[in-house]
């Protein structure tokens, strides 16, 4: 069972985040593992114990060759990654994102694709059907639950009203929710051996893929403007000191609410 | 110049359209040009009076998709009406669970851009320009469509109001799916659910990681009951399995916008904060005073939810 997870190697969303002077996101410090994608490569860890072998791959998109949050997920036990890095990506939509890394995915020739619902910095929630799409593979996104079954992988897939039991041949892209299972820490062994697993960097052109149809060149998109939201104002601050529940009381009453 | 046509792609639950889809015909009739609608489900004629009193003087019907997840059939029905010349200039969906895969399975089909998680749509002459909050609201991104089209663009809940134009029932004309996809659905599970809706309640009363343990939300039920509100929660605990992900608040959530939230033990991160900042009234309990939660406060309350919330409780018990 070979399995390709999608990992998104994102600024410290603890930090304030900051624009570049192009109006996208600075991303030239220090970036981690999107903490939603720890679900994925746990997801497929423990999917490749179950099958009983095979190994998984890391494909991610990131500036500056950067493969901090790649060591992490290597840390955790994935086998491998591939990174794509060029300056042509600057300013990419989800589109082009997803035409990069399912060009690197289909070189993996993946029985299964993993990622989360969305990434925590840009929270698009689109690449994972486009990247299906792109690769002629069907889908199920929002999984709850995993399980695959001779060629079919069968999920638990969320639903405004509860969750519905969907089920699909393999290959197949499956997107993941926060939650589907409790991603492991990197043991010390884990974190030493990974600083030795293979990263592969590519290119757009070395993935055979034109420049000039990536990033802000092939967006068919452009920010005309980024201003400050309305400002709400912060109300009035009290420090409990056994009686701040009277003052809850006193706004619902003001509110006519109780 | 106007759009010349706009669809709007509807849903429906038991029967009713969903408020999201009568939000977006609302904003859609104000960009002039038709309005029309896409639905995928066997109950488009019943839908047309409802559809049409919202402004859409036609729908596009791929009749009942029986077990297939909507993205593959029906961006294949758009992308076949788009080839065959009579597709629109502009399609807006929801921020949903299928209104996300079909627009994405729609960019690839058609090669264009799908611009997400927007509050907003303007034209600036012919050019679509649509609003993005970013950084949990503080920013607004404005980003222009600069290819031909169709544009492709969803939005969050809650972004426009939803009013009658008193319009005709809307023609049902049929939207023919060229792949019905290969992942099906083989059965459906609703999960019960009491008490006011957590997106329509007029009032929410959240819960956070300040609980401390996922007893402790019992807090929240009881208060929340007492108050005919919404029981919520934030990613944090929803991630930690104390409630049901149909609680959760934020941008992964649900968008609220009641009358009154209550936030207690939530720090407010930006993923949550994007969720209910559009509420009307804030009151945060949290026992760190530099939580984020209480920059967006009507009244912040820096105390421990464990002696605040019981204290408050009691308080309602005896009026």
């Amino acid at each position: 069972m070979h399995v390709v997870v999608c990992v998104k190697q994102i600024p410290d969303p603890a930090e304030p985040g900051k624009l570049e002077g192009d109006l996208t996101l600075d991303r030239s410090g220090k970036l981690i593992l999107d903490e939603s994608d720890s679900y994925g490569v746990e997801m497929a860890l423990q999917l490749v114990d179950k099958a009983g072998g095979g190994e998984v791959t890391l494909v991610s998109m990131a500036p500056n060759n950067e493969n901090s949050g790649l060591r992490t997920a290597l840390a955790m036990g994935a086998a491998k990654a591939i990174l794509i890095s060029d300056p042509a990506l600057s300013g990419a939509g989800a589109l082009d994102t997803a035409k990069v890394l399912a060009a690197a995915i289909k070189s993996a020739e993946p029985d299964l694709v993993l990622a989360a619902t969305e990434s925590s910095d840009g929270y698009t929630g689109t690449v994972p059907e486009q990247i299906a799409a792109l690769l002629g593979l069907p889908s199920i996104t929002f999984a709850k639950e995993v399980h695959i079954e001779g060629q079919s992988v069968n999920v638990r897939r969320q639903t405004e009203a509860g969750y519905d039991e969907v089920t699909c041949p393999l290959p197949a892209v499956v997107s993941v929710t926060a939650g589907v299972v409790e991603p492991r820490y990197p043991s010390f062994k884990g974190i030493m051996a990974a600083k030795s697993k293979p990263v592969e960097e590519q290119t757009v052109a070395g993935l055979g893929l034109d420049p000039a149809g990536v990033g802000s060149a092939g967006a068919g998109q452009e920010i005309v403007a980024v201003e400050d939201a309305p400002v709400r104002n912060a109300g009035e601050i009290i420090v409990d000191e056994g009686e701040a529940f009277t003052n809850i009381v006193s706004f619902l009453d003001g509110l006519k609410v109780i | 110049m106007a759009l010349k046509s706009i669809w709007v792609y509807a849903e429906a639950t038991n029967g009713n359209v969903t408020p999201l889809s009568l939000e977006l015909l609302a904003k859609a009739r104000t960009l002039g040009g038709a309005v029309e609608v896409v639905y995928a489900g066997a109950d488009a004629d019943s839908l047309a009076s409802e559809l049409g009193a919202h402004g859409a003087a036609k729908i596009h019907s791929t009749g009942d998709l029986a077990a297939s997840l909507p993205g593959v059939p029906v961006a294949s029905a758009i992308a076949k009406a788009v080839a065959d010349g009579h597709g629109p200039d502009l399609i807006m969906f929801g921020t949903t669970y299928d209104g996300r895969d079909i627009a994405a399975r729609l960019s690839v089909a058609l090669d264009q851009p799908v611009i997400t998680n927007n509050t907003d749509i303007e034209l600036d002459g012919d050019v679509v320009v649509v609003t993005e909050p970013i950084f949990g609201g503080m920013k607004l991104v404005k980003t222009k469509f600069t290819a031909a089209g169709p544009h492709i663009a969803l939005f969050r809940p809650k972004s426009f109001v939803a009013e009658e134009a008193g319009g005709a029932p809307a023609e049902v004309v049929a939207l023919e799916v060229t792949d019905p996809g290969a992942a099906k659905v083989t059965n459906r599970h609703v999960e019960e659910a009491t008490g006011p809706k957590l997106d329509e309640a007029a009032i929410v009363v959240s819960g956070g990681r300040g609980l401390g343990e996922k007893d402790n939300y019992e807090l929240i039920e009881t208060l929340a009951k007492l108050l005919k509100a919404a029981p919520g929660a934030s990613r944090a605990i929803v991630d930690a399995g104390w409630v049901p992900y149909s609680y959760q608040v934020g941008q992964t959530g649900k968008v609220v916008k009641p009358t009154v939230y209550i936030a207690a033990g939530i720090s407010g991160a930006t993923q949550h904060l994007v969720g209910m900042k559009g509420a009307k009234n804030i009151i945060a309990i949290n026992k760190d005073p530099e939580a984020p939660i209480f920059s967006v406060a009507d009244l912040g309350i820096v105390g421990d939810v464990h002696k605040v919330l019981p204290k408050l409780i009691e308080a309602l018990q005896a009026r």
